[in-house]
């Protein structure tokens, strides 16, 4: 049964990945046995499975994910939220007060106003319903401090790195800390600007370089080389 | 040029640019120009200068428009006011409205409607210079857009024309041999899927005539097909390539 | 607001014509019963009503004396409109035309332009200034399926039914005497169009069968036999088998209705 690229190729959408019994992975589809790439990105043959791992493309919302967004309207009874996707999202004062919503006496802005950022948990979505979030959960909430960079979404995996090895390695060398939303919004949250602006830089290279190998070690190197030319000016 | 040209193809067999028969002109096509797109190209071809971006998926508006099962596809194909020789007024014109339906219509079947119902995707085409087949060069960098945009695809459409030039079938016409030739056909591919989804033709063609026509744009839309698949990759192979030199 | 069909009728639809049948018991490549008549709009110069099927058209002419166009100074003017009134289907709206109707518009003019019908150069009345300026409008009646057909038979019908009023240029004036001629007529384009279902091909879709079918494509063929038009329609794709299996269809099928209408 042929396939027809080398793994970790470039594909764009249209090229013939496998012909045979494949199972068709992420980014990809099937016709008449044969599996084509569905956009563009680097193809991975897993046994009997065939995916594409898109270079580029926007977040679907999932049940469970972790986002961040921007509330961008109050309503008379919830908030519309902004999470990067092509559909708005909902908050209900349930799953925000721990106490039951009074439409006369709980203003709703005075709790989340239009323009914070929170983080939120996707709770329910599906193909005719838009996503439903909830921030009545630990670690979830508004974001008070920190800076926010917008990543695609199917680099958040990269950016974690193996076994989180390289979200915890830029935590470590820049002392931040570091929330993925997996809607591709990352909060960054440091002791100085220049620490978060270091991070910063990291995640925005890891975004552009995330096909190429020896990344991790890269960026480590990057990140040693601006801390001790900081330190150095401290002086 | 203000006066007509006797003849379209001379003595040797050359065009009125130097070509053969079956030569494309040149074209340059780059993705990713447009920051605020969610997906956008530009393509040069002749003279012709087409800029495309591409907003979505994302919700629709006015929100009764929306469709519960599929997204809504909209394209706006518009030319400048100042890309042709007597300037064009900015309203849409009945050739404009014709043209952005066939060009939608050409976009749609490379797209999975179903994957993202309550959403529209925008294809917004501005002709900023024409020059003889800006439908199919509007084509080919809205493929490419939509791409950039990460909405997943059957496939790339390309697109090109093929035409009668005084008794020769020929590839790709620039301006004079769409004005003055006896036909003009412009076609729309998926290669990969060996589907056309545009077909237009104005002017007179034996059924004979028609099918060489046919067949040369075939060819031809192949061939920037894969100039087409060199400029989406652009960005990511160069950065393999520097790596590899380190 | 697209009409929407019913899943049960859609499989119905395709289980049919895969078997080579149509829910109103055609074969693929038979039309609707099709009447033609003509003149029957007094005040306009020609006008002609077509039934194909259920589908039903009028279309009438009016000339009038205007200004050419800077590339064609001595020669008339062509201008085709068409009108999706909404008393012919609960599909359509009163406003300004829309894509739907600017397209068809542009596919009868196409067919009726490149075919050369009318004789454009007979029609200059003074060489850069004045010449005639023929109006085709296409008022759909009843909408149940495959328009453009219908309507470039009523249109060609139409001009073949149009006279013009007897002129004569005096002193850079134009002087209309007595009498009528008709308007010059050098071909008589017959549009035909395909519904493509899977890898099935029928003609004459009728309006259920346009809700489903992939994509349609129409030729318009002249009295040579030659294609002068064409235009693909609908969200889908044709193979290059398909577009020649159309093209074929189409040759034979306008030359069966050149010589039952004798044109």
């Amino acid at each position: 049964m042929p396939t027809f690229f080398e793994p970790k190729q470039i594909v764009t959408p249209g090229d013939l990945l496998a012909e045979g019994e494949y199972i068709a992975g992420e980014n990809t589809y099937v016709e008449d046995k044969k599996v084509y790439a569905a956009r563009l990105g680097l193809v991975e043959y897993d046994n009997k499975r065939v995916s594409v791992v898109a270079l580029k493309s926007f977040y679907v919302p999932r049940a469970g994910d972790i986002v961040i967004g921007t509330v961008v309207e109050v309503g008379f009874n919830s908030w519309t939220v902004d999470i990067n996707a092509p559909y708005k999202a909902f908050l209900r004062p349930s799953d925000v007060l721990s106490r039951p919503f009074k439409p006369q006496k709980d203003e709703l802005s005075q709790v989340l106003n239009a323009g914070d950022l929170i983080v939120a948990k996707i709770v329910s979505y599906d193909r005719s319903h838009d996503p439903q979030l909830t921030v009545a959960e630990p670690g979830l909430g508004k974001i008070t401090r920190g800076q926010i960079v917008k990543v695609t979404p199917t680099k958040v995996p990269r950016i974690i790195g193996r076994k989180g090895s390289m979200i915890s390695m830029i935590k470590e060398q820049t002392g931040c800390q570091i929330i993925l939303g997996l809607n591709g919004i990352v909060l960054i949250t440091g002791k100085t600007l220049e620490d978060e602006q270091l991070a910063l830089t990291a995640i925005n290279r890891i975004e552009n370089e995330s096909h190429t190998s020896g990344l991790t070690d890269r960026i480590t190197q990057m990140l040693k080389e601006e801390k001790s030319k900081q330190e150095e000016q401290k002086e | 040029m203000n006066e007509k040209p006797e003849k379209l193809i001379d003595k040797k067999g050359l065009r009125l640019d130097g070509r053969k028969p079956d030569e494309l002109r040149p074209v340059k096509l780059e993705v990713g120009v447009i920051p605020n797109a969610d997906g956008s190209a530009y393509v040069e071809q002749g003279k012709n200068k087409i800029l495309v971006g591409v907003y979505g998926p994302r919700e629709v508006h006015p929100k009764h428009l929306a469709l519960q099962d599929r997204t809504v596809l909209k394209c706006r194909y518009h030319m400048a006011p100042f890309s042709v020789q007597e300037r064009k007024s900015p309203a849409p014109s009945r050739r404009e409205i014709e043209l952005s339906k066939v060009i939608r219509e050409s976009l749609e079947p490379a797209i999975f409607m179903e994957y993202y119902p309550r959403t529209m995707i925008d294809v917004f085409i501005e002709v900023l210079q024409a020059d003889g087949g800006t439908r199919c060069a509007s084509i080919t960098a809205a493929a490419l857009a939509l791409a950039d945009a990460g909405i997943p695809m059957r496939d790339l459409v390309v697109a090109c024309a093929t035409g009668k030039a005084d008794d020769t079938i020929v590839l790709d016409l620039m301006d004079e041999e769409d004005k003055l030739g006896t036909a003009d056909v412009p076609v729309a591919m998926m290669p990969n899927l060996n589907a056309i989804s545009l077909l237009q033709m104005d002017g007179k063609l034996t059924h004979e005539e028609f099918e060489k026509a046919v067949n040369l744009a075939v060819e031809g839309c192949k061939k920037i097909y894969a100039v087409q698949k060199e400029a989406l990759k652009a960005k990511y192979v160069g950065i393999k390539e520097e790596e590899a030199e380190e | 607001m697209a009409s929407v069909v019913t899943r049960l009728k859609k499989k119905q639809i395709e289980q049919l014509i895969e078997n080579g049948k149509r829910l109103d018991g055609r074969d693929p490549t038979d039309y609707r019963e099709i009447k033609l008549e003509q003149g029957i709009i007094e005040r306009a110069e020609g006008s002609a009503r077509v039934l194909l099927g259920k589908t039903e058209i009028v279309v009438g002419t009016k000339i009038e004396m205007g200004e050419p166009f800077s590339d064609t100074p001595n020669e008339g003017v062509l201008t085709v409109n068409a009108e999706l009134v909404p008393l012919a289907s609960p599909k359509f709206e009163a406003g300004p035309p829309n894509e739907d109707s600017v397209e068809l518009a542009r596919i009868v003019d196409r067919g009726i332009r490149e075919s050369k019908a009318i004789d454009t150069a007979k029609l200059c009345i003074e060489p850069g200034k004045k010449v005639f300026v023929v109006f085709v409008d296409i008022y759909v009646l009843n909408h149940d399926g495959n328009l453009i057909d219908a309507s470039a038979l009523a249109a060609v019908a139409a001009l073949m039914n149009t006279k013009m009023s007897n002129y004569e240029v005096e002193d850079g004036e134009v002087k209309v005497k007595s009498g009528y001629v008709p308007l010059p007529l050098k071909d008589h384009p017959i549009t035909v169009t395909c519904a493509k279902f899977g890898d099935k091909i029928v003609v004459d879709p009728s309006f259920e069968e346009e809700l489903v079918m992939d994509a349609r494509l129409t030729m318009a063929i002249d009295d040579d036999g030659d294609i002068c038009a064409i235009q693909k329609g609908g969200a889908g794709y044709f193979t290059p088998e398909q577009v020649f299996e159309v093209a074929k269809i189409a040759k034979d099928k306008a030359k069966e209705r050149r010589k039952k209408l004798d044109w």
